[in-house]
């Protein structure tokens, strides 16, 4: 068996060290006491208590977390369905422009998807009034559509590498289709719905060109506050709100990895 | 025989739901929207007046330019700004892609050939940073290349420099800013491809009299084409179109076309314009998604 060579182990290591030394540089100085960032001015939480008085970020927060668990949910609904209108439907008529249109928001400049869903929702509105303001319902909806396409193709490979002999057993049995679908394929296919909402959640959590584009004057989300402080630079309480992030997501992976693990621990037994 | 695929009479009604509730969603808010896009690049004299009255009042000042078709097209050919801005594009997601290559590849054969129980957690360590906030990431060079950045201090300190250097708002920076963000995309297909490659091979050839080097060239790389290809094509397309690198990272002159866009749309506030930029953009990247896509349908069967 052929082993990596010292090579390859340096440039993994500089590639990892590449990744993470900004994000504890930033986490760091994110207890530094002083503004300026050239001077060390001793461990402080300063930042984190301004960035909990800071009521433009927090109200950004809720604005962001509310299109984010309604986005991510309804992505998953009908990610979900498109995944199995893909891989369980057999062929229907449109197909071929039903594919592309799942695979193309993955790869879609979010300059365009915002541009387009924007002149979208003004082109609606002109014709039937809704809607009404731009704001967190344009947002959403905006977010559901390039979420759903990723929840889509989750959904998808895990439904390519599943055969459908049980399915299809219970169909012979006298099953119908919908009660099939919901005690035989969605049990099974749960733990990639799950990994579908969470990245749907992320990605709705992060996205600041398509929220910028589809949002109204009065609605910003907390990537549009944070671009808008960084712009003119870098930022203390920036610096704690990073922060906080990554320590959110690592304990999310720590538990999402956990779960995982007691998952397979659970299958293997049963898959010998 | 019923099945999921071919049901009875009776549920036709869920398969139909399945199918449609996706299908007119993205309908509605996918594909019409390029259409929408694309009328208001040709925005002619017909629409000038409402329904798209906020678009037209503010471009009252220049309304000439509306009137005439293909006048969008034709500005963007005549000013130099948008000849720049999609050549500097190109050539900026093709150097930083090469960039991503140069050290997605061995990052990947590195965890490929690393012992199984490894394997995954390296793996992990990739993708970790794509799962924090995009936007963070990028802002967290702003602390790093600053002329009070980290970097500068240290070399202020160690004495290499006497006034600090100007890192940030660069195209250099832009360049670290797109590789950064966008190597995971490179090494997760190369390690797919690169996993499935038999160890076998590689000692065959060597048992054969080939020099590692050689081993490497004519054989490796051969084989893991279909990950280089995928994992270039998903740097390359997206950062053709970014905004947010070059708007934090980069100078007054790193213009991108994503950003050029956002500006015509934002802050000359020209809709028709601003469309006809995407719709040309979207003519440059159709062959590579369409290539993507290609690639995408043959992994899945």
């Amino acid at each position: 068996m052929k082993r990596p060579s010292t090579f390859l182990y340096s440039v993994l290591s500089f590639g990892f060290a590449f990744l993470y030394i900004p994000i504890f540089v930033v986490m760091t100085y994110s207890f530094n006491d002083s503004r300026l960032a050239t001077v060390w001015g001793g461990f402080s939480t300063r930042w984190y208590s301004a960035l909990l008085d800071n009521d433009q970020i927090l109200d950004a927060a809720l604005l962001s977390l509310q299109v984010a668990l309604i986005s991510a949910t309804v992505a998953t609904v009908l990610g979900t369905l498109a995944g199995l209108a893909l891989n369980r439907m057999g062929k229907f008529r449109g197909r071929t422009v039903f594919t592309g249109m799942i695979a193309a928001p993955l790869v879609m400049p979010e300059v365009i998807t915002g541009l387009s869903l924007l002149l979208l929702f003004v082109s609606l509105q002109e014709l039937t009034g809704w809607p009404a303001s731009r704001g967190a319902n344009t947002i959403t909806i905006a977010h559901i559509t390039f979420s759903m396409a990723y929840v889509a193709v989750i959904v998808q490979s895990r439904l390519a590498g599943m055969d459908n002999s049980l399915e299809e057993a219970a169909m012979d049995l006298g099953g119908r289709p919908f009660a099939v679908t919901r005690d035989i394929t969605l049990p099974l296919i749960a733990p990639a719905m799950a990994s579908g909402w969470l990245l749907a959640f992320t990605l709705s959590l992060d996205d600041l060109v398509i929220a910028s584009f589809t949002s109204g004057a009065g609605a910003s989300t907390l990537p549009m506050v944070i671009f808008s402080k960084v712009k003119l630079g870098v930022t203390p309480e920036v610096n704690a709100l990073a922060t906080l992030v990554i320590a959110l997501v690592a304990i999310g992976v720590a538990v999402a990895g956990w779960l995982m693990f007691r998952q397979q621990r659970l299958d293997s037994p049963a898959a010998k | 025989m019923t099945t999921l695929a071919n049901p009875g009479k009776r549920d036709r009604l869920w398969r139909s739901c399945v199918i449609a509730l996706p299908y007119i969603w993205l309908l509605l808010f996918f594909l019409a929207p390029f259409a929408i896009v694309l009328k208001i690049s040709f925005a002619d004299p017909v629409v000038a007046q409402p329904p798209f009255t906020p678009f037209f009042d503010w471009a009252a000042g220049s309304g000439s330019r509306i009137l005439a078709t293909l006048d969008n097209y034709a500005f963007l050919l005549e000013d130099n700004l948008y000849w720049v801005s999609y050549l500097k594009s190109i050539k900026i997601a093709l150097v930083a892609t090469l960039l991503c290559l140069l050290l997605g590849f061995p990052m990947a054969y590195a965890i490929a050939l690393a012992p199984l129980p490894w394997r995954n957690l390296l793996l992990l360590l990739v993708i970790l940073p794509f799962w924090t906030s995009f936007l963070l990431r990028v802002y967290a060079w702003m602390v790093m290349l600053g002329k009070q950045g980290l970097i500068n201090n240290l070399l202020l300190s160690t004495g290499l420099i006497d006034e600090p250097l100007q890192m940030l708002y660069t195209d250099g920076a832009v360049y670290l800013g797109i590789v950064y963000t966008y190597v995971p995309f490179m090494i997760l297909p190369l390690y797919a491809t690169l996993e499935k490659l038999d160890p076998d091979i590689h000692e065959a050839a060597a048992d054969l009299g080939a020099k590692p080097l050689r081993v490497f060239y004519d054989v490796t790389l051969p084989l893991a084409m279909p990950g280089i290809i995928a994992g270039s094509l998903l740097v390359f397309i997206p950062a053709l179109g970014e905004y947010v690198i070059p708007a934090l990272l980069g100078g007054l002159d790193s213009l991108m076309i994503g950003r050029t866009l956002y500006d015509e749309f934002f802050v000359n506030r020209d809709w028709p314009l601003a469309s006809a930029v995407a719709i040309v953009l979207l003519l440059i990247l159709i062959l590579p998604i369409m290539l993507f896509q290609r690639l995408q349908q043959k992994a899945d069967t």
